[in-house]
Parts: C-alpha cells; structure tokens; sequence
C-alpha cells in the first residue's frame, strides 16, 4: 500500500534554510574572534579601492583577509593583496549573490584563524545580497555620488539591512544633483538606525570615520 | 540570473522541510511571491523546472505559484493603496510617511508529498 499524501503548510520564507546556516557561521566566527562585514554596493561603487585604502591605513594594527566575490576574474583579489592584505577570490559561476553556504566555502578556503576581520566584497549589485545572509556580523552598503540621492526608495531592502552607509566618492560631490539632506531624509524612511559616513578614498576625506567604526565593531566583537 | 540563487535557497530549505516531516517525495509546492518581491515569476519557473530534474524530492513535484498584490500603508492618514500604480507617496493625502504591507514575499506556502 502506498503512503497517503500529507500536507504540510509551511509558511516558511525561502531563505530560512540560509537564514539558519548564516546564524551558526556568525556564531563559529564570534567564538573564534573574528569579525566579518559584508560589503556590498552596484559595480563600480568604490569597494575594492575603499578596501585597499582601508588595508594600508590598518595593516599595522590587526590581520585583514579578504573573500572577493564580484566577478570571476582575480582582479581586485590581485588589488587588495597589493595593499597588503590576505586575499581570495571565490568563483561564484556567474551568481548575482553570495549566501551563507558559499561563503563558508571561501572561509575554509581563505582560513580565518588569527584574523581579526574579514570583508567579503560582494557581487556588485543592490537587490539580492540584500536577502541572503552571508553570516557577516555587520552589513555595510556603499552607495557613491553619482548614484543619486534617490536610490534608497529604489532599493529599500538594502538600506533596511545595513548597519552602515557608506556615501562614497564625496569629492564628486559639487559634480552632481545630489544632496545629503534628502539622502539622510531616504535612509532614514527606510532604517532609522543606519549609520552615514561620508568618504572619499581618492581625497582621504571622513576615512578616518570610517576606520574608528571598524575598530569599534572588531573590539565590540571581539568583547 | 536573480531567480536561480532564490530556487537553490527554496531547495534547500524544502530539503530540510521533507527531512523533518519524513517526506521522500514531494508531489507539489506551492509559493507565493509579492508583487515587488523582485522575482519574475516567468524565470522563477523556468529555473525551477530546470533545477527540479537534478533533485530526486522535487523531479516530480508540481510548482504552484500564487502571486501577492503589493499594498502599502500610509503612516498619517492609516490608509492603504496598490504600490505599484502609486509608489511610495500616499495618494489620498500626499504624504511620504509610508511603508509596505504586504507584496515582498518569497514564501513557501504549502506542500504536498508522502
Ligand atoms: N573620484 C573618486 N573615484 C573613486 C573613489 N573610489 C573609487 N573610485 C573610482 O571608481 C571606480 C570603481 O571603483 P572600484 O573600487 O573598482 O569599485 P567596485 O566595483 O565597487 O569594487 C574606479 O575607477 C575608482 O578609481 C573615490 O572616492 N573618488
Ligand atoms: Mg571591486
Ligand atoms: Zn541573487
Ligand atoms: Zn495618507
């Protein structure tokens, strides 16, 4: 005889499965002292350049490691490794995100121990790493200048799940209609906790903001 | 492709969902997606039925798909409207003070199997 047919209603979101592995890698590396962010911005926005600034500016006072996922080519894993931090590139086959189970692949790959901080680079876009949790303990976006001030009501998920927003390429700023106010005005509709830093890599400009709020989140972590 | 990364993480979790119930063949599912969840329901089909065939709970397994008509609320006057044609501004009352009720969904809904 053949087994009856059951039904289950589920009512479970399609990322519960990575939702749950997200939360057991996040745990591993907060046992282990290692803290991981999350990058992420649309291509072009300035990680890889913002993260080799970052690696010089850090390099003599904790161990960075860096999981490039934007793109397949080897690139900016070359780029960041140059500026003197650990680097690897992972080969995500042309996937539009990263999520949980990738990016312990890339950790087993990479080795974590004896990192103080770890920042994936995300695939270069606004929707889908929104969504899938990686494990990282913090969430930052970059959004740059000449993206517009308006792109907050255009991908609200994003600035909803960033513990900080990043402005990038400040020194654009007298080059296009984009007008801080009404940037702070949209995150703000969106995540009323959300950090702001304003930053150029190219002209040094609020990068020193930003290297205070990543030593506080490495010792917050690691406390 | 968007859609396919969402199906593998929808397999995923149905997996799981099959080990827990003892299921070891699931004969449909049923999803409902949001109207602004950002899944084409069109693609997301096409990738399941091409994801389906390599996995031995779902190779037979029907896929439903219910879609959700996105709505939002207005936080000043406690209305509600269609998203889509109005977007983020309220249109009885103008204001901006809004937020989504429903139609981001990417949910499992229901399955069956034995
Ligand atoms: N003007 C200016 N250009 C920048 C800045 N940061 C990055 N860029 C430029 O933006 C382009 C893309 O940067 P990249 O770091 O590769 O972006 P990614 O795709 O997000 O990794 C490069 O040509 C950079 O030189 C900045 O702060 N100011
Ligand atoms: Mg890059
Ligand atoms: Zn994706
Ligand atoms: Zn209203």
């Amino acid at each position: 005889m053949q087994d009856p047919i059951k039904v289950i209603e589920v009512k479970e979101s399609v990322f519960s499965n990575n939702d749950r592995e997200a939360e057991a890698l996040r745990q591993r590396m907060h046992d282990a002292g290692t803290m991981m962010i999350n990058l992420m911005s649309s291509p072009g926005a300035g990680k890889t350049t913002l993260l080799s600034a970052t690696t010089r500016a850090l390099a003599d006072e904790m161990n960075i490691a860096i999981m490039e996922a934007d793109v397949d080519s080897d690139v900016d894993a070359h780029t960041v490794q140059e500026a003197g931090a650990k680097a690897i590139q992972l080969h995500t086959g042309g996937m539009c995100h990263l999520d949980a189970a990738m990016t312990e692949q890339g950790l087993a790959q990479l080795g974590f121990e004896g990192q103080d901080l770890v920042v994936i680079e995300n695939v270069g876009n606004l929707i889908c790493p929104a969504e899938f949790d990686t494990g990282a303990g913090k969430k930052v976006m970059i959004l740059s200048v000449p993206e517009g001030d308006d792109k907050p009501l255009k991908y609200p998920l994003m600035f909803e799940v960033s513990d900080l927003v990043l402005i990038s390429k400040i020194d654009t700023l007298s080059y296009f209609d984009f007008d801080k106010q009404k940037l702070e005005r949209n995150v703000r509709l969106r995540n009323p906790n959300a950090r702001i830093i304003y930053l150029s890599a190219k002209t040094g400009e609020g990068m020193d903001e930003w290297l205070d709020w990543l030593r506080e989140a490495v010792r917050e972590w690691k406390a | 492709m968007h859609e396919l990364g969402v199906v593998f993480a929808a397999m995923d979790t149905l997996d799981d969902i099959a080990k827990e119930n003892e299921l070891t063949r699931i004969s449909s599912v049923t999803m409902r997606l949001g109207e602004v969840s950002g899944i084409l329901e069109d693609y997301f089909a096409d990738c399941w039925h091409w994801a389906q065939k390599k996995n031995d709970l779902l190779r037979d397994s029907e896929l439903k798909i219910e879609r959700v008509d996105a709505v939002t609320v207005c936080n000043d006057c406690g209305r509600t409207y269609p998203t889509v044609e109005y977007g983020r501004v309220c249109p009885y009352c103008g204001s901006d003070q809004t937020y989504l009720l429903r139609g981001n969904e990417v949910e499992i809904k229901e399955i069956e199997g034995c």
